[in-house]
């Protein structure tokens, strides 16, 4: 799946497209097929994204992943400080990443 | 530790305003990334993978306790109550909102600090010897000349648009503790034969994807005339630099391409021109800045004897206590190197505990190593064991001063946008492999340097043992390298062979070591041991 992601301009959150608006958790991300280009065209003149930018992933049982390690580093935190991460209660996340 | 005056004060608060005015009206959508993102970089603000990353300069590692407490501050209310000491004696705080972004910087303007030169094609934050006007063996105190050539540069327009970054550093040691020769342009103050004061110069070095280890181009650049020739250096540079490829930009590139004899030739003969033009700054000037330096008023008459009665103390003081210049004196270094931490981080409670240590006990005054650890410069003997006792209660006492487990380490893909692989976790966990302080003091000196990427941030081409992270298709591969060094004796490592995954980095880290310890002969560091045996018997045992 193509997925469109970036970083919340105001606050430099890591932000997934979820078919309406921007989310902070990856399994919300939607594939964005071939309406990428002017779906960033219009956030992007909107001033809510920065770097925008499309990544490749797959739907998982787990939900969406991210084909590649870093983008599944943006979309949890930092593996070194599981208590940064979006799951922070849970000590197994890190796995996900790996 | 120099003070601003109006001007500085007046300069700083423009910028912080012009930056307010910028981000405003890139939030309102005035401008557009394109725009925006040279002058953010500008003021040290990048976008990293989690959120924005401001880089705080801090010129030469010297900072007193009122701009740590103010760091502290900024780590609590704008970011996640932590800070990341940086190779280059900088702090970077990994989770700022750009809206904040310009408030931060009007609350560093207060402690006189800033986030000028930590990026862009600019000449960046000018390091020093992290003893600096402290040190035994200096010659003198090299903060004046880095803070000279710092005023000197900072925002010439001849220096504003360079062909890529640029790196100084100054040192007034033999020892180099700074990584000296690992820099665009290096410099050792010396003495000559009448005693006058002057500077070797080594420039073209650099780590990076094509590292170079810097040359020595003049035995003796009189002190007056070091800008002239610095600038000199940069004339020459920028007159044949490959603007067109990012790749070929820096300047030890052009060096490497001129070769050392043309390179020099061209440098003397434009600093002839620019002596000729009186354009060295005049001595005037530097008193007023050299002033600010004068050493603080050390007691006379304190004792040497430390009592070392408290065994961990005594461990303590054996591996983090450097020689002072002053008698009485201790220069403390402060390890940023817990087993089972991160290095180079550090709490906003750990830096008030430092920021009030350096108040009470070292002249207010405290130095970020290069190394991510941090020092506390002027400390009398007598009170050793009363700064050891507040620094263990912080979590901030380990006793691993250039041994195995003081890893340099860049922040990696964990933060990092260029990263290609995390160099944090890797740290960590061969620090937990020799964890054990009896096999580390067994080990002696060990430097281990770990990158995430060919931009060598971690300073990998300089470790006795260098890692580097790369992406080998999609996952995470660490090439392993050995003989490097930053010091005096200054050596590029080479890459063993084939690399590893992040498990087996560090067996081969392990393997490395083992085999050091085997065939060691008495007093030799790992380093020496590599230089006499060489590459291949290492090979041997890293990969079987």
């Amino acid at each position: 799946m193509k997925i469109l992601t970036g970083n919340d301009l105001k606050t430099g959150r890591v932000i997934w497209w979820d078919g309406q608006g921007w989310s902070l958790h990856v399994e919300d991300a939607a594939d964005v097929h071939d309406d990428g280009e002017a779906i960033l065209a219009r956030e992007e003149a909107a001033c809510r994204v920065n770097g925008p930018m499309f990544i490749e992933g797959e739907r998982t049982a787990e939900g969406v992943r991210p084909a590649h390690i870093k983008d599944r580093i943006r979309a949890l935190g930092p593996t070194v400080r599981a208590d940064l991460t979006l799951k922070p209660a849970d000590p197994n996340a890190g796995n996900w990443v790996i | 530790m120099y003070k601003y005056d109006q001007y500085d004060d007046a300069m700083v608060r423009a910028r912080v305003e012009d930056f307010r005015d910028q981000t405003r009206r890139r939030l309102e959508g005035k401008m557009t990334d394109d725009q925006f993102k040279p002058l953010r970089l500008k003021n040290g603000l990048y976008l990293q993978l989690h959120a924005y990353m401001l880089r705080i300069a801090i010129p030469y590692g010297t900072l007193n306790s009122t701009q740590l407490r103010k760091l502290a501050h900024i780590a609590r209310t704008y970011d996640r109550g932590y800070g990341h000491f940086t190779t280059r004696q900088n702090i970077q705080f990994h989770w700022i909102k750009l809206e904040d972004a310009p408030d931060i910087l009007g609350e560093l303007a207060d402690v006189e600090m800033h986030c000028i030169q930590t990026s862009g094609e600019s000449i960046r934050n000018i390091s020093a010897d992290h003893y600096a006007g402290a040190a035994a063996d200096e010659i003198m105190d090299p903060r004046p000349w880095a803070e000279t050539l710092r005023q000197m540069t900072t925002f010439m327009p001849e220096f504003s648009y360079l062909p890529r970054k640029f790196k100084i550093c100054v040192i007034a040691a033999e020892e180099d503790r700074a990584a000296m020769r690992w820099h665009d342009f290096g410099l050792r103050i010396v003495k000559n034969e009448a005693g006058e004061i002057g500077f070797e110069v080594y420039p073209g070095g650099g780590m990076g994807r094509t590292p170079f280890i810097a040359y020595k181009s003049s035995d003796f650049v009189p002190q007056h005339q070091i800008f002239s020739y610095l600038q000199a250096v940069l004339r020459v540079w920028n007159r044949h630099a490959r603007r067109d490829n990012i790749h070929k930009q820096r300047m030890k590139i052009l060096v490497h391409e001129l070769g050392e004899e043309e390179f020099t030739r061209q440098v003397e003969e434009e600093f002839r021109h620019i002596l000729t033009l009186g354009t060295d700054f005049p001595q005037a000037e530097y008193d007023r800045i050299a002033a600010y330096f004068t050493p603080p008023p050390f007691e006379t008459g304190l004792p040497e004897e430390i009592d070392r009665s408290d065994p961990d103390f005594a461990v303590w003081i054996d591996q983090q206590i450097a020689p002072h210049k002053a008698p009485g004196y201790a220069i403390v270094n402060v390890s940023l190197k817990p087993i089972g931490g991160i290095g180079g981080d550090i709490t906003a409670e750990q830096m008030e505990v430092v920021a009030d240590l350096a108040e009470r006990y070292s002249f207010d005054e405290l130095r970020v190593a290069h190394t991510q650890n941090l020092v506390l410069p002027h400390v009398r003997k007598a009170d050793l064991y009363a700064v050891w006792q507040q620094l263990r209660d912080a979590g901030l006492a380990d006793a691993n001063l250039d041994l195995v487990t003081d890893i340099i380490a860049c922040p990696g893909l964990d933060y990092c946008s260029l990263a290609n692989a995390r160099s944090l976790p890797v740290a960590a966990r061969i620090a937990e492999r020799f964890a054990d302080p009896a096999v580390q003091h067994d080990l002696g000196e060990l430097k281990i340097k770990i990158s995430g990427c060919i931009n060598a941030c971690g300073h990998h081409h300089a470790g006795h043992i260098g890692i580097l992270g790369v992406d080998r298709k999609g996952t995470e591969n660490y090439q392993l390298l050995l003989g490097g060094s930053g010091a005096e004796d200054v050596s590029q490592a080479k890459i063993t062979g084939p690399g590893f995954d992040e498990a087996g980095v560090v067996d081969a880290v392990e393997r490395a070591v083992n085999h050091y310890r085997t065939i060691r002969e008495p007093g030799e560091r790992f380093i020496d041991t590599y230089r006499r045996v060489g590459m291949e018997g290492f090979k041997e045992a890293i990969y079987g």
